[in-house]
């Protein structure tokens, strides 16, 4: 079993005239791995994957597939295979031609490229249905043509842009799992693009996280979702309260942070900050709605809060109650469904406790808006 | 009864004025500017050529002389069919044929290219130096072909100029005016059908292609030329009747041995007066047309339905 082809991408800047929509993307891909880009729409997601694929080139920077240098080298070159945010079947070839377009390109017969057609149909349970059109399709299994068709060129790496964005949710989270285990059967490198959190996490062995061409972190989905490097990450990769304040003490990685609102908190400084942060800078502490409990003991501590809960809502497996307090928005704060009834508390003050270990302090930075 | 739900809705639908006004256009429109010109055509090439005091006499009765004066010639004459009429009549068909894939080969590229280029201003001024010769009305067009290629015309001094030639060519003569000149006629015709069909043509199936390794003409080949199939067959389907048809161009950028078909129409209803033979020539005309048209879509598994998109 082979290792699998990596991909390096080096300084990568790519610029449209002014305008830089990837700023000094240095981003190491491991061969076979499943690597994800996530980030909000406009953040140049696509543009990586153009450049990996060799639709444009790179304004500066290398970029490495297998540690050979792709500059000059067109996409009909490279051992990638796109996987397009629309798809981009063909619409006037059946579905067994459109898989096998690449081998056609190749000069493989039509009875070879029939009988490969049908091992790959197989493949994505869509035996017996070669002869249709792409429009007789359904969306999960167009989607399947295309990830049939990407795969059909044997490419060392797949991109893939967004595939399930047009599917509804259902056929979505019953698709990923589907993804994951054609990457594991197939053990090439898949380059995996998206801006749904719940995608890059379950999915990725790695996730580089993206802000308007700038990649914030890359690490695995549990450091990302519990170790943000910075405040992007960490208001954009599930949900968080933040709290703003200034850094009255630290102690063995541990900050104190006063607040203007919810007094002195008391969280673990992130370890992207571990080195730089100083009693007196501005900061903010992210604590996750899960990570708020109800206090047992009614008194002030650097990890209780004290607000004015002014919503409930039952989501199924967890009552969410909104508390005001925090900057400007909104307390959340989500408790397990235990199947016991729930009293009330809208209107009451309400003490809330926290692990500090749990939450992060970080340098003031830019959030992620909704 | 379904006939009158029908028009009911329809009154409902647009209202009593708008809908009579409606179907007053388009029933002036088919019966008194299509169909019965055509049908007195029709009528006409059946008919003897007679003198007017005899026309509705007992001699104007119906006939296919006309028609066979065009495949046999003239009684008596030495040859058994009619050669000069139909040679030119298989002679305009082909020249036709020849220009609409002239037009064809010049606008795919164009139409291509406009097509994908994404807008941009520097599109649109393209595609209005397309435009603006055509408010130069047709005949006008063709003399300034005329004087192009002409003896002392622009492209034979700017050839002696550069010593390419000794003495001028005479365009005229080799037919490449009147090729040019009815290439240049209908073209706009070609372009536009081909460039909206383009147009529309999702950018990254061309890239998807590309990425699966295939070189520029595969792409051509198999996934753009299958899905601008209707327009270009639209394109050449217009290109084709309207030169077959043409007159002014040949009329005048024509040379000396080369008669159009139409030209010979012209001529028996102008020159000749004879009108009934007249019609019975332009009625063949349209006719091979039409089947020429219908089994090139056949051919090429065009449906009628397309062609309006
Ligand atoms: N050809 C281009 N010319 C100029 N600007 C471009 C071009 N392609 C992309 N951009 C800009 O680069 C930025 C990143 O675009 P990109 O398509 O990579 O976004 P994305 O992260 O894929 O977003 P989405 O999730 O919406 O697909 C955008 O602001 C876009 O306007
Ligand atoms: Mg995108």
């Amino acid at each position: 079993m082979s290792q699998g082809v990596g991909v390096n991408l080096q300084d990568v800047w790519i610029r449209f005239g002014d305008f830089v929509a990837v700023r000094e993307a240095n981003v190491d891909i491991e061969g076979g791995s499943f690597f994800s880009f996530l980030g909000p729409s406009g953040c140049g997601k696509t543009t990586i994957l153009r450049a990996v694929s060799g639709f444009l080139e790179p304004s500066d920077g290398k970029i490495l597939i297998g540690g050979n240098d792709m500059a000059g080298i067109g996409p009909n070159k490279r051992p990638t295979a796109l996987i397009f945010q629309n798809l981009a079947l063909f619409p006037l070839m059946k579905v067994w031609e459109n898989i096998t377009f690449s081998l056609e390109v190749q000069g493989v017969g039509a009875a070879d490229r029939r009988k490969r057609a049908d091992e790959l149909l197989d493949m994505i349970a869509l035996a017996g249905q070669g002869d249709k059109l792409p429009s007789e399709l359904s969306g999960g299994q167009k989607q399947r043509v295309a990830i049939a068709r990407a795969l059909c060129a044997s490419p060392d790496v797949l991109l893939l842009d967004e595939p399930l964005s047009a599917l509804d949710l259902k056929l979505r989270q019953h698709m990923r799992t589907e993804l994951r285990q054609i990457q594991q059967r197939v053990g090439i490198t898949f380059i995996y693009i998206t801006h749904d959190q719940g995608e890059a996490l379950t999915m990725s062995d790695n996730v580089a996280v993206m802000r308007h061409g700038i990649i914030d972190q890359i690490a695995d989905g549990q450091s990302i979702y519990d170790d943000p490097a910075t405040p992007f990450v960490a208001s954009f990769v599930g949900e968080n309260n933040v709290f703003r304040g200034k850094v009255k003490s630290i102690e063995n990685g541990m900050a104190i942070i006063s607040t203007n609102r919810t007094g002195d908190l008391h969280a673990r400084v992130g370890t992207s900050a571990r080195e730089t942060m100083k009693v007196g800078d501005k900061a903010m502490i992210f604590i996750r709605p899960e990570a708020l409990s109800i206090a047992e003991t009614n008194s002030a501590s650097n990890h209780r809060i004290k607000a004015l809960v002014t919503n409930e809502e039952f989501e199924g497996q967890a009552y969410n109650v909104f508390l005001e307090g925090g900057e400007g928005k909104e307390i959340k704060m989500s408790l397990v469904n235990q199947g016991k009834i729930r009293q009330s508390s809208m209107g009451k003050d309400m003490f809330l406790e926290y692990d500090p270990e749990q939450s992060i302090v970080l340098p003031e930075g830019e959030l992620a808006n909704e | 009864m379904k006939r009158t739900g029908f028009m009911s809705e329809f009154f409902e639908r647009n209202g009593l004025a708008l809908g009579l006004y409606l179907l007053l256009a388009v029933g002036f429109w088919v019966f008194i500017l299509i169909l019965l010109p055509q049908l007195s055509m029709l009528d006409f090439s059946f008919r003897h050529h007679l003198p007017p005091p005899e026309m509705g006499g007992p001699k104007d009765v119906y006939t296919l002389e006309h028609y066979k004066f065009l495949v046999l010639g003239a009684q008596g004459a030495d040859s058994s069919y009619n050669a000069v009429d139909l040679g030119v009549f298989v002679r305009t068909l082909l020249a036709a044929l020849f220009v609409t894939l002239l037009d064809l080969a010049l606008c795919y590229p164009l139409a291509y290219y406009l097509g994908q280029s994404n807008g941009g201003g520097f599109v649109r001024v393209l595609v209005l130096l397309l435009i603006i010769p055509y408010w130069v009305n047709e005949i006008l067009r063709a003399f300034a072909f005329r004087i192009i290629f002409g003896d002392s015309g622009v492209i034979n001094e700017l050839l002696i100029s550069m010593g390419m030639i000794g003495s001028p060519i005479d365009f005229i003569r080799e037919n490449v005016a009147l090729y040019s000149g009815l290439g240049y006629a209908y073209i706009l015709l070609m372009i536009f059908p081909i460039y909206n069909v383009i147009e529309s043509l999702d950018r990254n199936q061309i890239e998807a292609a590309r990425d699966m390794g295939a070189p520029w003409w595969r792409i051509h080949w198999r996934v753009v030329i299958p899905y601008a199939k209707p327009g270009i067959s639209s394109g050449c389907t217009m290109v084709f009747m309207l030169t077959a048809g043409a007159l002014a161009a040949p009329q005048i950028l024509g040379g000396p041995s080369s008669l159009w078909f139409t030209q010979i129409i012209y001529q028996w209803f102008n020159q000749g007066g004879n009108w009934p033979r007249g019609a019975a020539y332009a009625i063949v005309l349209l006719i091979v047309c039409i089947f020429i048209v219908l089994s090139m879509m056949r051919l090429f598994k065009v449906k009628m339905g397309d062609i309006g998109k």
